[in-house]
Order: structure tokens, then sequence, then C-alpha cells
């Protein structure tokens, strides 16, 4: 099986993923692949399973059935410290911050986690000059180096949003899913986050979800649409604008659950 | 601010002693001249702090709560002083013999508790505790039961400095026991290892996500404060040679829980403190009236937890920064 993966060239893969809580079916069937380097779009209504989806595929949660492979191999049975080591690293659509941790100390964890010296309590934290100074042009590279020794909880909502992505790209991710990277920000806000998005390395396969539309036609080169704990249809930005299916559900002619 | 500075450079200033630090622990030293009467006491206060610092370890940095950290102490008060009344009394290495059977018992039950959090810990540390108490209660052939260990005899210390009346050598050697295990404390909170149990403290969900062994962490810490526990354990069977039951009781969890919040959970000097101020509190009340001293400590708890939620440290420290703004 992990073979006939490795062979489409995906990095990430969902094979017939479902999962429910108690009756609810959260997720039915869910096939799909993300090409090396590409910027996906995962969109449908509110309750369409889209959160429970990146809960699935970073082991946050267990499916009912179906696989995950990661460049080809297969992780369905690791648990999510494990992926995000092989690269498969995720944003919260509610902030899950470190509320009193300043921003380069939260960053520094997560750089010092990912190079093995979590576990060092005999060294001190500056003794570690490369994984500060990483820590620090992470963080500058997102406009918080100005405020990187505040602590979490006091920065503005926008930066709190900003240090979601830091945290997760201090992990050196090779897949990155965000979840809703700018649910609460203003709209005239959000356009520079999907810049600082957008201006990530071609290393990193982005997928991410987004409710507004001119914002995901901007970015995505692929669209998801997920309706009912299914893919509805998958196509390009083009394609997914013109599908009648997909106009039926933002235009809520078609109810569904 | 100091967004100037390099930032390793930053990082470097705050885990820099401050000078009240080093006042702190040189007024440690004033007791031999200004209270040589109350030694006993001073030593009792340092053992005291120990062991709250081995629960702000991982109460206050990694926000593991137990309600049966006396565990600890007891084992390794009862090792050493098992030890010392069928073997033999030489202080120091009861103390490592202490260590290492409350660390062995902590490590073993720390894979439990690395699955768990909140009122499950709670009532699993309880649990725990209770067990040991109970075990401990019904080995009366071993452990003196109820009436406690009798026999626990110590060689003087580095066979030159005996346990005198007064307590010096008690002071002495429970004072550099403290500092030393306090100087370990200080670097573990500043490595990236004290920084990992922070994120745990601060949100245990997140920190998978970044890819940290949230688990192996918390063994790591709880192994790490039952061998700290253990060892003021050990001072204490060392320092009033006996051993009694209550060192393994709910009680002692309990005060060692109420002298750290007290104190300020999570910030280095909250046990020490909270230990002098309910220590000092209690010699002087408990003359009075035993009962009424519980009295006065729930009032305090309730007192402190509502006005001072970040314990008396906290306080302090809102206060000196609320002045230095005023005064710049
Ligand atoms: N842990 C859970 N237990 C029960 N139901 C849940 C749980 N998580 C999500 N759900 C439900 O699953 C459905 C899909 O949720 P979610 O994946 O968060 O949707 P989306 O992110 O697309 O808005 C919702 O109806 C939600 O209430
Ligand atoms: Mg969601």
């Amino acid at each position: 099986m992990a073979t006939q993966i490795a062979v489409t060239g995906a990095v990430l893969a969902a094979r017939g993923l479902d999962k429910s809580f108690g009756s609810l079916v959260v997720a039915s069937g869910i096939d799909f692949e993300l090409p090396q380097g590409a910027r996906y779009a995962l969109i449908g209504p509110n309750g369409a399973g889209k959160t429970t989806l990146i809960n699935l595929m970073t082991g946050m949660l267990r499916p009912d059935r179906g696989q995950i492979f990661l460049g080809g191999e297969a992780v369905t049975a690791l648990g999510p410290a494990a992926r995000v080591k092989r690269g498969l690293v995720r944003t919260f659509q509610i902030n899950a911050l470190f509320p009193h941790l300043s921003a380069l100390e939260a960053v520094a964890l997560a750089v010092c986690e990912r190079q093995g010296h979590g576990g060092i309590w005999w060294r001190r934290l500056p003794d570690y000059r490369a994984a500060v100074e990483e820590a620090h042009a992470i963080l500058a590279s997102l406009h918080l180096a100005d405020d990187c020794y505040r602590l979490t909880h006091e920065l503005a909502y926008g930066q709190q949003r900003l240090l979601e992505i830091a945290l997760a790209l201090a992990t050196k991710p090779k897949v990155l899913l965000l979840d809703e990277p700018a649910a609460g920000v203003p709209r005239d806000e959000s356009g520079a986050l999907f810049g600082v998005i957008s201006g990530l390395s071609r290393d990193i396969t982005v997928l991410f979800i987004e409710h507004d539309m001119d914002v995901v036609f901007r970015f995505a080169s692929r669209i998801l649409v997920m309706v009912g704990g299914r893919i509805l249809v998958e196509g390009s930005p083009d394609q997914i604008s013109a599908d009648p299916r997909v106009r039926e559900v933002y235009l809520g002619q078609k109810r569904h659950g | 601010m100091a967004s100037a500075a390099a930032p390793h450079a930053y990082l470097q200033q705050q885990a820099r002693w401050h000078w009240v630090e080093i006042v702190f622990w040189l007024s440690t030293l004033l007791p031999f001249v200004l209270f040589p009467q109350y030694l006993q006491l001073a030593s009792q206060i340092a053992i005291t702090a120990l062991f709250a610092l081995s629960l702000d370890l991982i109460l206050g940095y990694a926000g593991v709560v137990s309600l049966g950290h006396a565990a600890f102490f007891g084992l390794g008060a009862y090792t050493a002083g098992i030890l010392s009344k069928f073997y033999w009394g030489e202080p120091l290495s009861l103390l490592v013999a202490g260590a290492l059977v409350a660390g062995l018992v902590g490590y073993a039950t720390s894979w439990i508790i690395a699955y768990f959090r909140h009122l499950a810990l709670i009532m699993i540390t309880l649990g725990l505790g209770l067990l040991l108490y109970e075990a401990a209660n019904s080995a009366s052939w071993l452990t003196g039961g109820a009436d406690g260990l009798q026999g626990v005899r110590i060689r003087p210390l580095l066979d030159y400095f005996n346990f005198d009346l007064y307590g010096r050598t008690a002071y002495t050697y429970s004072l550099i026991v403290l500092f030393l295990a306090f100087l370990v404390t200080r670097r573990i909170i500043h490595s990236p290892f004290g920084l990992s149990l922070r994120g745990i403290r601060e949100n245990p969900v997140r920190m998978p996500a970044i890819g940290a062994p949230s688990r192996a962490h918390i063994r790591k810490i709880y192994t790490i404060a039952a061998v700290m526990a253990g060892i003021a354990g050990a001072l204490i069977a060392e320092t009033t040679e006996t051993v009694s039951l209550e060192t393994l009781s709910f009680q002692r969890s309990a005060d060692v829980l109420v002298i750290l919040i007290l104190g300020g959970a999570g910030r280095l000097y909250g046990g020490i403190v909270g230990a002098i101020i309910y220590m000092v509190a209690r010699d002087q009340f408990s003359g009075v009236n035993p009962q009424f001293w519980y009295f006065w400590i729930g009032l305090l708890l309730v007192a402190v937890v509502m006005f001072l939620p970040n314990g008396i440290l906290g306080g302090l420290a809102r206060f000196t920064e609320s002045w230095r703004r005023r005064s710049r």
C-alpha cells in the first residue's frame, strides 16, 4: 500500500477516513492527496468537519477507519508528537498558545524540542545561542521581533495569530495544516497574514482552512470543498467557482447534514 | 523595552542572580548569631523548604498537582531511619539511600502520573499516598507502626560533627543540602527542560503539536521531585533521630501544598518563603493552642488565595513592579 502512494508523489494523503462522534458522522470516506509544494484551501460551511479532518490527519483524533500517509509512509498509528517529528504540523483555529511565556520563549521552546534539547536540564537556555537566535529570526520574519519579550497573553490578537504560525514554523514542517489562520482577524489585516503564508518556502506544503472566498481564490492553487463530513469536490479555483454544487452549498439552496 | 538587546543576552540577563537573592541566602546565616536557641526550628524550616521546593518543581513549573507528595518524604525518612537502625548510621550515605528509594518509587509511579491531569491526578496522588501510609502502618515490625520508628542512630556528620542538642550541626547540614538542591532547581528552571515544563503547565494540548514528548518530561520531573522530597525526608530522620507515620500522612502532603500556595507556586522562592512564614507562625501559635493553629492557617489561606492569587511572592512582585513604575 505504502509504495502505491509513494508512486503518486503526494507528501500527505488520506485514504478512506471515517470518523463518527456517536451517531454524528463527521468524516466519511475522506480521500485526498497533497502534492509537494502545493497551496490547498479547504473550505466548507461551519460544522462540515474541517477541523476534525485536521485532528485526524495530525493524530489528535483516531479515525474509525482509513489510513494516513506522510511521504508515502503510513503514520496512522503514530501519535501527534511523532507526526510533528516527521514534519506534519498544524495550527489551531482557536489560539493554543502559552499565555505566560514570552513570544521568544515560546518559539525557543519549539526550536529546542525539535533539536532534541527539550530534556536537557543541566545547561541554561541562553547557552543554546543558535536555537534562541533561530527563534528570534522566525519571529522577525513574522514581524514579531519588536514584541518578542512580551508575554504571549499581552500580545495583540493579530500578533497571537502570527505566533500560532511561528510555533508551527519552529518545528521545520514539511506539511503545514493551518486551521483558519485568520479567524477573528479583521478583514483588512487578514490580507497581510496570508501574504506571510504565501511567502513561505515552497519546501513547505500548505493546506489552509479559510472562509473568505476572495482570500481563498487569491492564495490557493487548488481547493477542497467539504460538506457534511465528505469531500464534495476538488478542483482549481476556476473549476470550484464554476461548480454548481458548490454554489448550491454556499447559497444555502441545498440542505445537508 | 529591552528589544535592543540580543535575544540570548536578554535571556542570560533574566537567568542572572538578583542581589535580593544573594541577600536572602546570606540572611539564612543570621539564626546562628541572632537566634542560636532556635536552630532546631531553623533546621526543620530548611527541610520543609526543601520539601516545598520539590513540590514546586512538579506543581509550580509543570502544573502537575499532587496531594500525596508526602509519600516520597516519608519514603526517604523511613529508608534513612530503618537503615540506620539495622545497618549503618553514616548520614551522607543515608541521604543518598533515601533519595534512591524515593526516586525509584517516584519513577515507577510517574508512568501513571504522566497520563492524568486535574481531578484524576489529585485522586491518584492522594490514593498512592494513603496506600503507602497504610502499608507503613501495617508493617509495624519494620516501621514501628503508629508508635513511630524507635532506635534511629545517626553517626556524627563526616564522623566529626555531632548532632548537638542546639541544632548547630542540624541547621548547618540542612541549610547546605537545601542550598545545593536549590542550585539544581535553579538550573533546571532556566534550562530548555525547565522551559518545556512551563510549556506543559501553560498548554498541555499544544505541546504534542510542537513535537514535545510531554509525558517523558513529566516522568522525568516527577522522579527528580521525588528524589528531592526523599532527601528532605532522610534529613528529618537524621536530624530528629525519629521517624513517625506522620511523615507519610495526608496532613503533611496538604501542609506542603498550603506552604507552597502561600509563598507562591512557580516562583522558585515561594516554597522557601512559605516554609519560613508557616513554620515560624506555627511555632508561635501552637504554644497557645494547637487546634487553633489550623483556624488561622485556614483564614490565611482563604485570604491569600482571594487577594494574592500568586501567593505572597506574587503579591510582592506586583507591588515592587507598580512601585518601580511610579517612581520612574
Ligand atoms: N470532540 C467532539 N465530540 C463531539 N462532536 C464533535 C467533536 N468535535 C467536533 N464535533 C462536531 O463535529 C462537527 C464537525 O466539527 P468541526 O470539524 O469542528 O467543523 P468545522 O471545522 O468544519 O467547522 C460539528 O458538528 C461539531 O459539533
Ligand atoms: Mg473548524
